[in-house]
Order: structure tokens, then sequence, then C-alpha cells
């Protein structure tokens, strides 16, 4: 690990429209890319409900964040944790979720899926591994 | 603050970024670039168009080094890089490209 | 390396403390504020989850958020820590992170 690049998690547990967590949350991601820190996210409980496929707003009136998880490969975030117990819980699967993935600037620019299904016992052992959680 | 396309008035915010997204068209970006003292070429309207593109996409305009890097691979290196993109844009190639480009500010731009 | 857990919403009305519970590693601290206190109550339908823990965690609550909402400690489960706030000052900086379960 270089000097003074510490390992950040986004913590993701809200559903995307009814509150504004998820959006904030994604924006606070954009704008921390900045700072070069190894960044990852994760969706636990209704969180997963964000990378769902097929988020059509215009009738609610609100704007469709959902096609920008898709560029945060473009910000070197490329590691997205979804909790398979929480999809399990809410009848979803791994084929309920966008495809999200990102070029690998070291592997001749191979494009590589960022979405990672964990347990939930790998998911607290990716939290217990940061140095800094950021929760929404 | 606002701009006239063939006598529509078009509304902005204060800086000069319209408010309807849906309000543009390459007539009211030449009309912004000029109001910006911006002689739109055709590496104007490259970078415009990739950030349009960028943004039905993705839903958000990129940040600048995120708009450099795409450009250098799309483009390659003689137009993707910081000096190039800054001698088009003078005040910013998010910025200023994107307000061009009828583009809401970039995210995380002050 | 453990973590320091908040949970600030009450366990009848959100997911949160049951969750966090689903996350813990042994010699973490898991510490209710708030409405979040309500979670330390003995005999309700969800102690059981939480003595479940086993006490490889350990439970603490704000004692002002439970004095605040006229909670006598005598009520909290067995095993619950009570700390005032230069007590919760002093488990965040005991642990090597702090994870707040909204």
């Amino acid at each position: 690990m270089e000097d003074g690049v510490k390992k950040f998690l986004y913590v993701n547990r809200k559903a995307p429209y009814g509150t504004i967590y998820a959006l904030e949350a994604l924006e606070v991601v954009l704008i921390g890319a900045a700072f070069d820190q190894d960044v990852s996210l994760a969706f636990l409980d209704d969180g997963v409900f964000q990378l769902t496929k097929a988020q059509d707003t215009k009738e609610i009136g609100v704007k469709n964040f959902s096609p920008t998880f898709r560029a945060l490969g473009d910000y070197e975030v490329t590691k997205l944790y979804v909790e398979k117990e929480s999809l399990d819980e809410r009848g979803l699967t791994a084929d309920d979720l966008q495809e999200i993935t990102y070029e690998d600037e070291d592997d001749d620019w191979a494009e590589k899926p960022s979405i990672i299904i964990v347990s939930r016992s790998e998911m607290a052992d990716v939290m217990a591994g940061q140095d800094v959680i950021l929760s929404f | 603050m606002s701009y006239e396309v063939d006598g529509q008035e078009i509304a902005t915010d204060e800086e000069g970024y319209i408010t309807d997204l849906s309000d543009w068209t390459p007539e009211l970006a030449e009309v912004i670039a000029k109001a910006e003292g911006v002689e739109m070429t055709d590496e104007h309207w490259a970078v415009v168009n990739f950030l349009r593109d960028y943004y039905e996409e993705y839903q958000i305009a990129p940040a600048v080094r995120v708009l450099i890097k795409s450009i250098k691979k799309s483009m390659g290196p003689e137009v993707g890089n910081n000096k190039y993109m800054y001698e088009l844009f003078p005040y910013g190639p998010a910025k200023q490209a994107c307000k061009i480009a009828g583009l809401p500010k970039p995210t995380g731009c002050v | 390396m453990a973590t320091l857990h908040t949970v600030n919403k009450s366990p009848f009305e959100t997911q949160a403390l049951l969750s966090c519970l689903g996350h813990t590693k042994a010699g973490d601290t898991v510490l209710l504020i708030e409405d979040g206190v309500y979670g330390a109550v003995g005999n309700t339908a969800l102690a059981d989850a939480v003595a479940g823990l086993g006490g490889a965690v350990t439970l603490a609550v704000l004692a002002p958020d439970l004095k605040a909402r006229g909670i006598d400690e005598g009520r909290l489960m067995d095993g619950v820590k009570t700390v005032d706030y230069a007590g919760f000052v002093e488990l965040a900086a005991e642990h090597d992170r702090t994870q707040a379960w909204l």
C-alpha cells in the first residue's frame, strides 16, 4: 500500500429513491474519488435495491442515478461488494443487478466486473479490513 | 442571466448553465460559446459531443481528469492532455465545456 | 483491530441493529445511542437476538439517552454496559474504526 493511501468503505443500506441517502452517497464517492484513496462500496440490506436493472424514474420526477454506478470505473472505483443474504432476503439474484464493469489499466484495459457478491460473514471481513467507514 | 436563440429566451442559473437541459441545441451551444469568448472548432465540438454522450450514458458530467483520460483514449494524446484542453477551454475543460454542452456543472466542481 | 458500531434507531422501527449484529466480529463494541437505546432493554421481542451475541461483542448504551427516555438501568439486559459522553469518546479512541448503522 502506498504511503498515505487509506482504505475507505462507503456502506449503502438504503433503497434509492425514498430518501436522499443513496444519491448523496454516490455524490460523495465521486467527489472523494479525486483524493486517490483505496475506495470500495458495500451494498447490503435495502442498499442492494440501488443496483437493480431497469430503473425508470421519469414518472416520479426524480433523477434516475442508477446509470451513474456504471461510471465509477472511470473514477477508479472498481470494488462494489454486494451481500448475498441481502439479495436472497429480497427475492433478488445477481442477475437482477445491472452489469457494472471497469477497464483494468494494468491488464491491457481488459473489461472486468466491478460487482463482487459476498456472504454476510465475508462482508463483515471487508468492513473489518477498512481504515475508514462512511455510512449512508 | 439568459441566452437568446432565434428570438427565444433560454433560462440559465446565475453562472450561465442552462436550467432545462432539453433546451439545448447546437445553435444554443454556439451562442453560449460566444458569450464565453470561445470560437467553436471541430476539436471543441468533439469535446462537447463527448460530454453530451457521457451524460446521456451515465447521467453525470465527468470530472475533468476523467474527461481528459477518456478523450485521450478515444481521440489520442495530442487532444487528450491537460494543456491542449485548457487551450480549447481556458476556464476549464469540464466547467466551460459542460456549460456549452448544456450540462450541469460537473459533480465536485466549485 | 476492533470496530465500534453505533446504532441510533429503535430496533422496532428499522433493521439497523439486527443488521449490525450480523456484521460484528469478536472484540467489537455495539454502542446504542438516541432511539437505539430501546434495543438494550430486556424482556422485549428482540432481547433474544441481542442476547445471542454470546459475549463476543460488548453491548453498551449511552446513559443520557436512556435517562432522557425514562429507562431505568435495571431494565437493561444482563451484561449491557452504560457509558456517558466521555465514555463514548473513550470507546471511539480505543477501537480501530467507527461504523455508524443509520
